[in-house]
């Protein structure tokens, strides 16, 4: 396989370090903590910076609008706490205070996914890249591993603008490089290929990778990988070239299968270049109490499904577009 | 019907005044308020009505440091709107401080305007410090400026933040409240306007918010009741802030002030009725003919 795993470290930690990292370069920016900080690693801020560390307790709403009174008084003002709480419990605050406002303000949605694990259904949130995305004016990120999330917590902060990074909890495997290119709005091929595009974010690009890898020493498919770390802007070129040039794309990703990356690759596929896609991602369900991984099994997110969707999405490529297809030879989808 | 709404040119300055000039001016900004409503057809009259006094005291009366042709001063000091709403009375005080011209507020609610239902940072009107209406996070944002000026850049600037009494029932202010009094900002300044109306009726009947000054002293605020319309009390008010703010006393002031919804206009007078309606052309005649 071309990528290897460097080591396995939280990604995480590579919003944390960048937090203390940028709290050097950029005397303006100023952190808020709701408790968690130790979870969400502000803790390298505050330690490094405590006269720029503002703590409000577990008060999300008021710790969103509160950043957006600081970026309407000139900071960079970053919010973090677990996803399911600093996207929506403050949902409106989103929405008005930092979206509409088009403030300086960066969102951390940290723990991310059924990732988290033990903790179980209430603390994994899986709907939030559908809510963020349909924001004006915002920025959404979901980097793959810790050296991207180190590069896209750098990027979001210094972009003007409001911004939010999702990132998980658990070590995941590191294949990106201090020296991979990182840019806001520019999906990464990882892989060449033109039989099928798999399109993933967060924690389901490195099973992506696994799964182009048994595809094509197992079954000679060339898969055609693509790092869509950026959910908003969309990156409209490469995935249209993807639909063009492959004709079939698997989307993957740690969310509901409704309304998140999927959704985004499907209304850019829908609108330019119809072709057939299939969604690996939560089918419409609430997670649970269990280890990462065995919950990634059980809710069907690993190079596996990846696999048996690009088979699936394979054999419709070869029917033909489904719209020549009868009504009644249409399967309806149970994702 | 024989009525043409006009506006007047006049702008006041920013200076200490005897209560009879407040009164004058407080009066002025009334009849914009009903000539704009009745031009937008839609709108909130009685909250603005029943706060004029006071902003005309905040604005007019040497309290707030703002340049109007220079809108983004460094140095000033800020108004937020917590309760974006009472949104009428705000753009007059602008139009009347000087920041555009008092003939905009023809334009209040309209197609393309810079004077939204609700104020909106992005169609860029001066004076205008942030988005709000979504109630309870004006409040909020204020806190954050104020942690801003006060515990970060450590400077001199005050923040003033107007809420309603019902907006009290959001989380949100309590939240706000909470950060506000454990941080010490003795540069916030957080107004309630406690008219007991809201759209559904009196306050304390939809849901009681009170005691509101027992509330805000457990949360470490300096707490002043006065009478919203009472000139002595205002100026009263704002000089015991400026006093609390100069003296570092490590505690944020809020200012219960007590007021009555649709003050000025007798048939708005205590209305919770008024709350979010506009008057129609023989209201707003009847209403300007009362307000002189």
């Amino acid at each position: 396989m071309k990528y290897q795993n460097l080591g396995s470290k939280p990604t995480r930690n590579g919003f944390g370090i960048a937090l203390a990292e940028m709290g050097e370069k950029h005397n303006n920016l100023v952190v808020i903590g709701a408790d968690v900080t130790g979870s969400v690693l502000t803790s390298f801020f505050k330690e490094k910076f405590p006269e720029r560390f503002i703590s409000v307790g577990v008060a999300e709403q008021n710790a969103t609008t509160v950043a957006a009174g600081l970026a309407l008084s000139g900071k960079i003002a970053v919010f973090s706490s677990y996803s399911a709480f600093s996207a929506f419990r403050n949902a409106d605050m989103l929405r008005v205070s930092v979206a509409y406002n088009d403030v300086n303000v960066k969102i951390g949605g940290g723990h991310a996914g059924v990732t988290v694990g033990p903790d179980g259904a209430t603390h994994q949130s899986l709907e939030e890249i559908a809510f963020v995305r349909a924001l004006p004016n915002m920025t959404l990120v979901v980097p793959a591993d810790y050296e991207e999330t180190r590069k896209a917590t750098i990027a979001v902060i210094e972009k003007p603008g409001p911004a939010f990074i999702r990132f998980g909890r658990p070590s995941v495997p590191m294949f990106t490089t201090p020296e991979s290119v990182f840019e806001i709005g520019k999906a990464n091929v990882l892989t060449d290929g033109s039989d099928v595009a798999i399109v993933a974010c967060g924690h389901l690009v490195w099973e992506a990778l696994l799964a182009a890898d048994i595809l094509e020493s197992k079954h000679g498919i060339k898969a055609r990988v693509i790092n869509n770390h950026t959910i908003k802007p969309i990156d409209v070129k490469t995935i249209t070239d993807a639909s063009i040039q492959c004709g079939a794309i698997v989307t993957a990703e740690e969310h509901q299968v409704h309304g998140g990356l999927g959704g985004a690759v499907a209304e850019v596929v829908a609108k330019n270049y119809p072709c057939p896609i299939e969604f690996v991602g939560m089918r419409d369900e609430f997670g649970g109490s269990g280890e990462p991984d065995e919950l990634m099994i059980k809710y069907g997110m690993t190079h596996k499904e990846i696999v048996m969707s690009v088979f699936k999405v394979l054999e419709r490529k070869e029917k033909g577009f489904v719209g020549y297809r009868k009504v009644s030879d249409v399967p309806i989808s149970d994702n | 019907m024989d009525f043409k709404v006009e506006f007047s040119d006049l702008t006041f300055e920013n200076k200490r005044r005897e209560p009879e000039e407040y009164h004058q001016i407080a009066l002025e900004i009334r009849r914009d308020i009903i000539k704009s409503l009745v031009l937008a057809k839609s709108g909130h009259s009685g909250g603005p009505l029943g706060i004029s006094d006071l902003m005309t005291v905040l604005f007019f009366g040497g309290y707030m440091n703002y340049q109007p042709q220079n809108p983004s001063y460094e140095q000033r000091d800020r108004f937020v709107l917590s309760s974006g709403h009472m949104a009428p009375v705000l753009y007059s005080i602008l139009a009347r401080a000087g920041y555009f011209s008092p003939h905009e507020l023809t334009s209040l609610r309209k197609f393309g305007t810079r004077l939204q239902g609700h104020p909106g940072l992005d169609v860029h009107l001066p004076g205008i410090e942030t988005s709000s209406g979504s109630l309870g996070q004006g409040v909020s944002i204020a806190v954050g400026m104020a942690i801003s000026d006060r515990v970060i850049d450590k400077n001199d600037r005050a923040v003033f933040t107007l809420s309603g009494d019902g907006e009290l029932q959001e989380g949100i202010c309590w939240e706000s409240a909470m950060s506000a009094g454990s941080l010490g900002l003795d540069n916030l300044c957080w107004i309630v306007d406690n008219n007991d109306c809201q759209i559904d009726g009196r306050v304390k009947n939809v849901m009681s918010i009170y005691p509101i000054k027992d509330k805000f002293e457990s949360f470490n605020f300096d707490v002043i009741e006065i009478d919203a319309h009472n000139y002595i009390e205002l100026v009263e008010a704002f000089d015991k802030f400026e006093k609390n703010k100069k003296s570092k006393i490590g505690k944020p002031t809020c200012i219960i002030a007590k007021s009555i919804m649709g003050k000025g206009v007798s048939f708005m007078h205590d209305d919770y009725k008024w709350h979010g309606n506009p008057p129609n052309l023989e209201q707003a005649k009847k209403a300007l003919e009362e307000l002189i």
